[in-house]
């Protein structure tokens, strides 16, 4: 579907893995540890006996960013203070920033002692004309704008920079002893970044102690669209949920629904206890929808974002439906809610078709709509929309729950400031 | 390389002599093209050939307007330029996994200018590889995961703008003054529908697609727009993530647009959402405080763009933007052509219960219209669920009910006794000779099932008719057996080679009892067991034999189950012939498995069995 951040450990696993692939140097040791809610720390050293020999660094491992900066590092530590301080942290709920999410993965890795001067900045982003490298000679935490400092070599779509092109356009403020180590580093990370389809890496900082390079800490996303092609080189490749973003059940089920289809069906719960419910068809008419609640002024009204597209049939309609259903009536509020059933012209998705599917969850609703005070607004075009607006007037006939129904001569949004208004 | 047609501007992608290539067999976007193309009064179809790759040369049939048409079909993409070399644009309908390297091959030949991808889900460096070709070659991409777009009155891409209908209420059968791009097809759809409602409608609208790294993007299309003469206003919706927005800004800034753009950026709600979410589309995702939507509808309206404060407002606007070009004389709205006359799908119009025909068929006892097949008025599943069996099957489909359980055991009883009879009787024969010939199963089956006739298996209908009408007529039996001797006629059902009274046929003793001891009542079999007294007492081995027995007994079922015509239509229609048909069958198809996994070869019958004779 999209770009999408990975875990950290994954990212260096596979570089330790993959780079020998397009260089013959060993540039990354495969000393990465996931830790996860179900990993039993007391049994790691066993297999990873490392952990007894050298001093560790431990950091969560849920694509947040500025970790250090959020005093959610632990450097330099034996494994017996490294795991209390896991398990002080994990399962608990923590705020960066104004997300706040529960901690649940971590990554441990070999402590390297290392000098200021040993650290650089690389990283390879995606543009529309090619890749961008960017690398500057110092790196860590406090590097500072990378994009104003950086220097930048554009590499045009198709083509791979050798070492030496490497050195000569972005190694020149680096100590000569260690231009070729990381020329040659930076010639296989493109090749690996490339062919395993990253839209997105970045090393801060890449060390050089000797002649040996680590990868201090790493950033990245995939291209998931790209899984059947590069899948296994992946390897058994999670892509974590947003920071702060724990699906609930029902969001987790549409997720589930979502991969049995080929159409798709998308749910985020914003506030459960907002007042303005949405079931709206297509990816974009679904954040124009979004949009308007919001530009209206009441984002905190707004309970959720989701949407239904690509010709889903009666029984995923259904299911979909249902879940939003169930979460709109599950803690009534006395001054009622409203529930909008909206969407654009559709192209070729059969309207009538999927309205059976949201008919037959809004019978079974019957009571609890009903209860709950909920009125609802129904707004839709395309293929076969008389007789779907039909059977939804029909519906409210008979269902004893408000539903006001529109077609193309109305305004797509026109159904939110109907609803607005009454909600006020 | 274009014959007939006079070489066209650049900022012109499709106009009305436009032809294109369906790549993959996509009937249902090459029908709603050729629609359109009739709504629009097109001379040609706009689909010059589908190429489908997994298929072979040929055509395919399409309607145009009432008629119907042929569009070639070519297997390769080659065959499909040399043979039209007209037609410069490929709408590419390949799935995402194979929709990069069909665009790769398309931009080969110099006949193509323009290539629609509309799979989602292309790896993004593969399209960026696209990209970089393209601009080598100046070739044009749209997409990919988009609907397309249309040139109104003149050429529609693929599904763009959905049904006739909707093409004909958005008025894109007839060219307005709109240029409008958009990333998201249903959103180009809802717009075409605002524009007609507020202007005098829409000249083109490009959908670019939804993906981060767009072929053409929303500046490229609006660019193309400003240069086209006949386009006197822009409409564009934007959408959070990316920065293609920000180039728009530095357009207007630059003067590269000076045309009146109204334009809408969507995502504003990104705002709203306290961490990371990704919306519908593969580029909607909001990161860099730069790809905000509120950023940028700011900075268009700082640029001098008409941007509403809300989605709500977007038509509002348009609507006011138009009146003003049309109050400068900028734009002089042309009278509505009046509306083209589509031809109704039959299916459609069926639906809607606007046509009616009468049926050339009736189907009384079967339906497979449903979600599942129903034997009268059960599904299959519950005939088998239920246990129906053999019996309740044939009792649903033949005689139109569900009779009770006796009636069910003593069918399936009557199949098991007739089902086979040794190879020797002539049924059988038939179906082994045949079979021994090289004969399939259906041939050698058919061959034993043609021998049913009068003499062989045709005494079970023989009898049910004959006892049936005598004890109907109330004849004593003992004038039914004159009657029959004084008009020389052998009484069917009556008489065995070998079973007498003295060593009784077990089938027989077995049927009569269950249907002595279960049907409700049983007066013709009665009738007949008096009647075998009388020949019984001439002759021992003139029993009631078993097939006499079988339909005799049926009879009365029938009669117990149904009113006596109908009962005796089913008679005379040839229900019992097809019980033993039926059970038959089963013996023969026994028969020729038997012969091949024998592998017995042809059968020729020897000289010394056959009495050659002077005549």
């Amino acid at each position: 579907m999209a770009q999408k951040a990975i875990r950290e450990a994954d990212g260096k696993k596979m570089l330790a893995r993959l780079l020998g692939e397009y260089n013959d140097e060993k540039y990354v040791e495969d000393r990465f540890i996931s830790v996860g809610p179900d990993t039993k720390l007391a049994a790691l050293a066993k297999e990873y006996p490392w952990l007894k020999e050298t001093n560790v660094v431990v950091k969560p491992d849920q694509v947040i960013k500025r970790r250090g900066k959020n005093n959610l590092l632990l450097l330099d530590a034996d494994w017996e203070k490294a795991q209390d301080w896991i398990a002080e942290r994990i399962n608990k709920e923590i705020t960066v920033g104004n997300v706040t999410g529960i901690l649940e993965y971590f990554i441990v890795e070999p402590f390297i002692p290392h000098a200021d001067a040993d650290e650089y900045y690389v990283a390879i982003t995606s543009v529309r004309e090619g890749d961008n490298i960017l690398f500057y000679h110092e790196g860590g935490v406090n590097v500072g704008d990378v994009d104003e400092k950086a220097k930048k070599m554009l590499v045009p779509v198709g083509s791979f920079p050798t070492a030496d092109e490497i050195e000569k356009e972005l190694l020149g403020q680096v100590p000569a002893k260690d231009r070729a180590l990381i020329a040659g580093f930076t010639e296989a990370l493109f090749k690996l970044y490339a062919d395993c389809h990253f839209t997105f890496l970045e090393i801060n900082p890449l060390v050089v102690v000797g002649d040996r390079t680590f990868v201090l800490d790493l950033a990245a996303k995939l291209d998931n669209t790209a899984e059947y092609l590069c899948g296994d080189k992946w390897g058994d490749m999670e892509f974590p949920s947003p920071f702060g973003r724990v699906l609930s059940k029902d969001e987790e089920y549409i997720e589930d629904l979502d991969t049995k289809t080929g159409s798709s069906l998308k749910l985020t719960i914003l506030n459960p206890k907002g007042r303005v419910w949405t079931m709206v068809a297509g990816g974009g008419a679904s954040v124009i929808y979004a949009d308007t609640i919001t530009d209206l002024g009441y984002m905190d009204e707004m309970a959720n974002y989701g949407e239904y597209s690509g010709d889903p049939n009666e029984e995923f309609t259904y299911k979909y439906a249902r879940t939003v259903l169930d979460c709109m009536t599950r803690e009534p509020d006395p001054r009622g809610k409203f529930l909008l059933i909206g969407g654009g012209i559709a192209n070729f998705t059969d309207v009538a078709n999927t309205f059976k599917g949201i008919i037959r969850a809004l019978k079974e609703y019957q009571q609890k709509l009903i209860d709950g005070k909920v009125k609802i607004f129904v707004r839709r075009g395309g293929p076969n929309y008389k007789e779907g607006l039909k059977q939804m007037k029909e519906l409210g006939q008979s269902l004893g729950v408000p539903i006001e129904v529109y077609g193309p001569e109305t305004h797509m949004t026109k159904i939110v400031t109907l609803a607005l208004k009454e909600s006020k | 390389m274009n014959n007939n047609t006079v070489k066209k501007p650049d900022y012109v992608l499709f106009n009305k002599q436009t032809r294109a290539f369906i790549y993959n067999l996509q009937v249902n976007a090459v029908q709603r093209m050729l629609d359109f193309d009739y709504a629009a009064k097109r001379e040609t179809p706009s689909v010059a050939a589908i190429i489908n790759p997994t298929g072979s040369d040929g055509y395919s049939k399409f309607f145009f307007g009432p008629r119907e048409v042929l569009i070639p079909v070519y297997k390769s993409m080659k065959t499909a330029t040399e043979k039209q070399p007209d037609a410069d644009v490929l709408i590419n309908f390949a799935s995402f996994r194979s929709a990069a390297s069909a665009t790769m091959e398309a931009f080969e030949y110099p006949s193509i200018r323009t290539v629609v991808i509309i799979a989602e889900g292309i790896p993004e460096r593969q399209v960026k590889e696209l990209i970089a070709r393209a601009d080598e070659l100046g070739k044009v991409i749209i997409g990919p995961a988009t609907i397309g777009g249309i040139v109104a009155g003149q050429f529609k891409v693929g599904n763009t703008g959905g049904t006739i209908e909707n093409i004909l209420e958005s008025k894109l059968h007839r060219p307005g003054s709109v240029g409008f791009v958009s990333k998201s097809g249903g959103l180009s759809n809802e717009t075409y529908n605002i524009i007609a409602l507020n202007t005098d409608g829409l000249y083109e609208g490009i959908a670019i697609g939804g993906d981060r790294y767009p072929g053409s993007t929303l500046l490229d299309h609006l660019l193309r727009y400003e240069k086209n003469p006949e386009i006197k206003m822009l409409v564009c919706l934007g959408e959070v993530g990316g920065t293609d927005e920000f180039a728009i800004v530095e357009a207007l800034k630059t003067k590269k647009i000076t045309k009146p753009l109204v334009i809408w950026v969507t995502g504003t709600c990104a705002k709203a959402f306290t961490s990371e979410v990704q919306f519908g589309h593969a580029g909607a995702k909001a990161d860099a405080e730069m790809e905000q939507a509120d950023a940028k509808n700011d900075a268009l309206r700082e640029a001098g763009a008409f941007v509403p404060n809300t989605f709500d407002d977007y038509d509002k606007l348009i609507g006011e933007v138009y009146n003003d070009l049309v109050k400068q004389g900028v734009i002089t709205p042309a009278p509505e052509p009046e509306m083209p006359k589509m031809p109704v799908d039959y299916k459609v119009a069926l639906k809607e219960e606007m046509i009616r025909k009468p049926t050339n068929f009736i189907c009384t006892i079967s339906d497979d219209r449903g979600e599942e097949c129903l034997y009268g008025n059960k599904t299959i599943s519950q005939v088998a669920q239920e246990g129906l069996g053999i019996g309740g099957t044939i009792s649903l489909l033949w005689f139109k009910q569900l009779m009770p359980q006796y009636a069910i055991d003593f069918i399936e009883m009557c199949l098991v006794i007739t089902a086979d009879h040794g190879p020797a009787v002539s049924g059988a024969h038939n179906c082994i000779v045949a079979s021994r010939a090289g004969k399939d199963l259906i041939s050698s089956l058919v061959s034993g099932l043609l021998t049913i006739g009068p003499r062989f298996g045709g005494a079970i209908d023989g009898a049910a008719q004959m006892f049936s009408q005598a004890y109907d007529e109330g004849k004593p039996p003992a004038q039914f057996i004159s009657d029959a001797k004084k008009n020389g006629v052998n009484i069917q059902g009556i008489g065995h080679l070998i079973k007498s009274t003295h060593n009784p046929d077990k089938r027989v003793t077995l049927l009569k009892e269950f249907a002595l001891n279960n049907f409700k009542a049983t007066p013709v079999l009665n009738y007949a067991l008096e009647v075998e007294k009388l020949t019984t007492a001439k002759r021992d081995n003139l029993i009631l034999n078993v097939d006499g027995c079988i339909g005799i007994s049926f009879v009365d079922l029938l009669r117990n189950e149904m009113p006596k015509e109908e009962a005796d239509d089913y008679i005379s229609m040839g229900a019992l012939n097809g019980l033993f048909v039926l059970g038959r069958s089963i013996g023969m198809i026994g028969h020729h498995l038997d012969q091949k996994r024998l592998k017995q070869g042809l059968y020729r019958h020897p000289w010394d069995d056959i009495a050659f004779l002077d005549n």
